[in-house]
C-alpha cells in the first residue's frame, strides 16, 4: 500500500493531525503514527521505488536499501519512544514539529536523488529549530536563532555543492565520491556542519541544552544520524573524515569534562559518539561501515536514553546543574537505574548494545592496521566512560546530598525509558539481531574472552581514575568558551568598535563638515532660493529666446 | 554528611563506602591476574603486554582530565558570561 510513498509522508501526516486532534485523539495519533511509520519504513523493497518529475529532473522520492532500512527503523522507533515519553507532558506542536523532524529525517533516509535530500534536510532544519524555540526561555530563543543560522548556513554551503556536483556529472544521483574539486569539498562542509564537526560543533551543545525536557530528546537523535547516513552514502573512505572524527571524539571528552550542565555533558557527548562513527567511515571498509551504522543505531537508543533520564531529573527538579544536583537515588530509583544504563551502553561496556557495536569501530581499525587510530579510539573508550559513562549518573544521582527530593519519572516517561533500556541491554547480549540488519554480511564475534577481558580492563581501571581525581573534577559554575567566541564576541565586539570610531570621527570633524555643508546650502539658495537667478519666472519671450540659442549651439557644434 | 551515618541513606554510610571500595580493589585485581588465564590477543604487540589495557586506560583518564583542567584555565568564564552586555546584545 505504501509502496509509492515515503515512509516519511505518514509521519508528517501524524504530525499535522497533532494539531486539530484533542485529548484522546491526539494520544493515538501521537503513539501509532510512528508506528505505521515502521510498518511502512519495512515495506520499502531494495532498489528505486518512486520517482517524479521535478524542474526537468527525474527526482526519486523513494530508495529503498538495506542501510536506509536501518536508519529508518531507528528514527521511526525514536519517534515512538520519543512521543511515548513526551505526550503527556510536552505541547502539542512541540509534538507536532519533533514529528516533522522526524519525518524530514526519513525523508532523507529514502532520498534516491540530491534534490529530494536537500528537501528533507532543509525540513529537518527548519522543525529542529522549532523544537529548540519549543524551549521557551531567553536563553532558547536566542540559542534558536544561533541554531538556525548555522544550519540554514550549512544548507546554502550544501545547496552550492549539489548544484555544482549535478553540473558536472549531469546526474542527480546519490553515489559514493570523494572530496576531490570545489563542488564535493562543499557537499561534505554542508553535510559535516550537521555532524556537529570541527569548528562547528559547538551549535549543539549551544542548542540543545536549552529545549525541554523532552524535546532535548528528541533533537538528540536525528540531525547528526542522518549526517552520518549521508557520509556512508556519499564519503565512504575519504580519509579527510578520521581525522575529522579523531578531532569530534577528543574534542566532545574535553568539553564533556569541564562542563556543569548534565545536559549540555550529554551535548559533548553526542560529538564524542558521531566522532567514533565519522571516523569509521573515514576508514571506509565493509567492517567499518557497519560498524559506523551499527553504532548509530546504538547510539540513538541510548543517547536518547540518557537525555531522558536528564530530562526527567529536569522535568521534576528544574535543574539540570551538576553543583546543584546530586543523591536523587533515593527518590528516583528508575531514572537513576534507566541513566545508569544509558550510561554503560555508551561507555561499551559489555553486555550492552554499546559494546557490540563500537568493537566493530576498534575491529575495523585494527584489520586495516591503523595502529595509532586504533590505540586512541581506546583511549577515547576510556575517555567516554570518565565523562558520561561515571561522570553524568556520578553527579546527578550521588556525589553529595543536594536536599532533593523529587517524585519519580511520571509513568509514560518511566515506560518510555524502560522500553530504551531493555534495547540498549539485549542488543548488547543479542548483538545478531542488529548485525542482520547492517549493509554487509557480519562475521564478528564480538564477545571472544579475551576482547572482553581487554574492555573490563580499560574502562574499570578508567573508573578508578575518575574516583582518585575526582577532587580535580570539582564541578564550577563556569561554562567553556568554544570556537562561537569568534563571533559572539569577537566579531561583535569588531563592529561594535567600528560603530564606535565612526561616531568619533564625526565628533571629531564635525565641526568643519558642518560648516561646509553650511557654505554649500547658502551657495545653493543665493541662485534656487527666493530672488535667485534660477527661481524667478522668466517672460516666455526670454525663455523662448533661451530655446533657440541652445538649440542653435546644438546645431552648429552637431555640424562641426 | 550532615546526617548521622545511622539514619542516611545504606549505601551513603561510611562503612558501606569503605566496602564498596573493598570490592571495587578486589575486582580490579582480579581483573589483571585473570590475564594469567585468558589471553589477550595482540594486534600491534604492545597491547599483548600483562595488564597494558588497565595501565593505558588509567593513564589515558589521567591524561585527559589533566588536559582539560590545563585547557580551563584558559577556556572557562562565569555563567553570565555571554549574558552581561560585556559580550552579547
Amino acid at each position: 500500500m505504501f509502496e509509492w510513498l515515503s515512509p516519511a509522508f505518514v509521519l508528517l501526516a501524524g504530525a499535522l493531525l497533532t494539531g486539530p486532534a484533542r485529548g484522546h485523539l491526539r494520544t493515538v495519533i501521537v503513539l501509532v503514527a510512528p508506528l505505521i511509520t515502521l510498518w511502512a519504513v519495512w515495506q520499502v523493497p531494495d532498489g528505486v521505488v518512486q520517482t517524479a518529475p521535478f524542474l526537468n529532473y527525474q527526482i526519486e522520492l523513494v530508495e529503498g536499501s538495506p542501510l536506509r532500512r536501518l536508519f529508518a527503523t531507528i528514527f521511526a522507533f525514536m519517534a515512538f519512544g520519543g512521543g511515548l515519553y513526551a505526550y503527556r507532558q510536552s505541547r502539542w506542536y512541540e509534538l507536532a514539529a519533533a514529528y516533522a523532524y522526524a519525518a524530514g529525517a526519513i525523508g532523507v533516509c529514502f532520498a534516491g536523488d540530491l534534490i529530494t535530500f536537500f528537501l528533507f534536510w532543509e525540513l529537518m532544519a527548519i522543525f529542529s529549530t522549532v523544537v529548540v524555540w519549543c524551549g521557551g526561555t531567553a536563553d532558547s530563543r536566542a540559542a534558536g536563532i544561533r541554531y538556525a543560522a548555522m544550519h540554514f548556513l550549512g544548507g546554502v554551503v550544501l545547496k552550492v555543492g549539489i548544484v555544482g556536483v549535478v553540473l558536472q556529472t549531469g546526474s542527480i544521483d546519490i553515489q559514493p565520491m570523494l572530496a576531490s574539486n570545489f563542488s564535493t569539498w562543499m557537499i561534505l562542509i554542508g553535510i559535516l556542519i550537521n555532524a556537529a564537526a570541527p569548528p562547528f560543533s559547538v551549535w549543539l551543545s549551544d542548542a540543545y541544552p536549552t529545549a525541554t525536557s523532552t524535546g532535548s530528546v528528541f533533537l538528540s537523535a536525528f540531525t547528526t544520524k542522518t549526517a552520518v547516513l549521508a557520509l556512508i552514502l556519499m564519503f565512504p573512505g575519504e580519509p579527510v573524515l578520521i581525522g575529522v572524527g579523531l578531532y569530534m571524539i577528543f574534542y566532545g571528552i574535553i568539553y564533556a569534562l569541564l562542563e556543569n550542565d548534565a545536559r549540555r555533558i550529554l551535548a559533548y557527548s553526542i560529538v564524542n559518539q558521531v566522532g567514533f562513527m565519522v571516523c569509521a567511515i573515514g576508514i571506509g571498509t565493509e567492517l567499518a561501515l557497519n560498524g559506523a551504522a551499527a553504532h548509530a543505531f546504538a547510539h540513538i537508543i541510548y543517547k536518547a536514553l540518557l537525555f531522558m533520564s536528564a530530562g526527567v531529573v529536569l522535568y521534576r527538579t528544574g535543574i539540570s546543574k551538576c553543583t546543584d544536583l546530586g543523591g536523587l537515588f533515593r527518590t528516583m530509583p528508575v531514572t537513576c537505574v534507566c541513566g545508569i544504563v544509558g550510561a554503560l551502553s555508551i561507555s561499551s561496556f559489555p553486555l550492552t548494545s554499546g559494546f557490540t557495536t563500537k568493537t566493530l569501530i576498534s575491529q575495523a581499525s585494527m584489520v586495516e592496521g591503523m595502529a595509532a587510530v586504533y590505540f586512541l579510539l581506546a583511549a577515547a573508550s576510556a575517555g567516554v566512560f570518565l565523562h558520561a559513562g561515571i561522570k553524568f549518573p556520578w553527579f546527578v544521582f550521588f556525589q553529595k546530598d543536594s536536599g532533593l527530593r523529587p517524585a519519580d519519572a511520571p509513568w509514560n516517561m518511566a515506560a518510555a525509558m524502560v522500553i530504551f533500556s531493555v534495547l540498549c541491554i539485549a542488543l548488547g547480549v543479542y548483538p545478531e539481531w542488529l548485525y542482520a540488519l547492517l549493509p554487509y554480511p557480519v562475521d564478528y564475534d564480538a564477545y571472544s574472552p579475551g576482547k572482553v577481558l581487554f574492555y573490563l580492563q580499560l574502562l574499570l581501571f578508567s573508573g578508578l581514575a575518575f574516583f582518585l581525581l575526582l577532587p580535580f573534577m570539582k564541578r564550577t559554575r563556569t561554562i567553556t568558551l568554544d570556537v562561537d567566541w569568534i563571533w559572539r564576541v569577537l566579531l561583535f565586539r569588531l563592529w561594535c568598535n567600528a560603530v564606535n570610531a565612526g561616531s568619533v570621527f564625526s565628533q571629531k570633524y564635525g565641526q568643519g563638515m558642518q560648516q561646509s555643508f553650511e557654505q554649500v546650502r547658502s551657495w545653493a539658495y543665493r541662485y534656487w532660493g527666493e530672488g535667485g537667478v534660477f527661481n524667478r519666472s522668466w517672460s516666455i519671450g526670454t525663455t523662448s529666446l533661451w530655446i533657440a540659442v541652445l538649440l542653435s549651439t546644438y546645431a552648429i557644434m552637431y555640424y562641426l | 554528611m550532615t546526617r548521622s551515618s545511622k539514619t542516611d541513606h545504606w549505601l551513603v554510610r561510611p562503612t558501606t563506602i569503605r566496602l564498596l571500595w573493598r570490592v571495587f580493589a578486589a575486582v580490579l585485581a582480579l581483573l589483571v591476574l585473570a590475564q594469567f588465564f585468558i589471553k589477550i590477543k595482540s594486534y600491534f604487540g604492545i597491547d599483548g603486554w600483562f595488564g597494558f589495557a588497565a595501565v593505558f586506560g588509567f593513564l589515558a583518564c589521567v591524561a585527559m582530565v589533566f588536559l582539560a583542567k590545563g585547557l580551563g584555565v584558559f577556556l572557562k568564564r562565569d555563567e553570565s558570561y555571554y549574558d552581561n552586555g560585556d559580550a552579547d546584545v
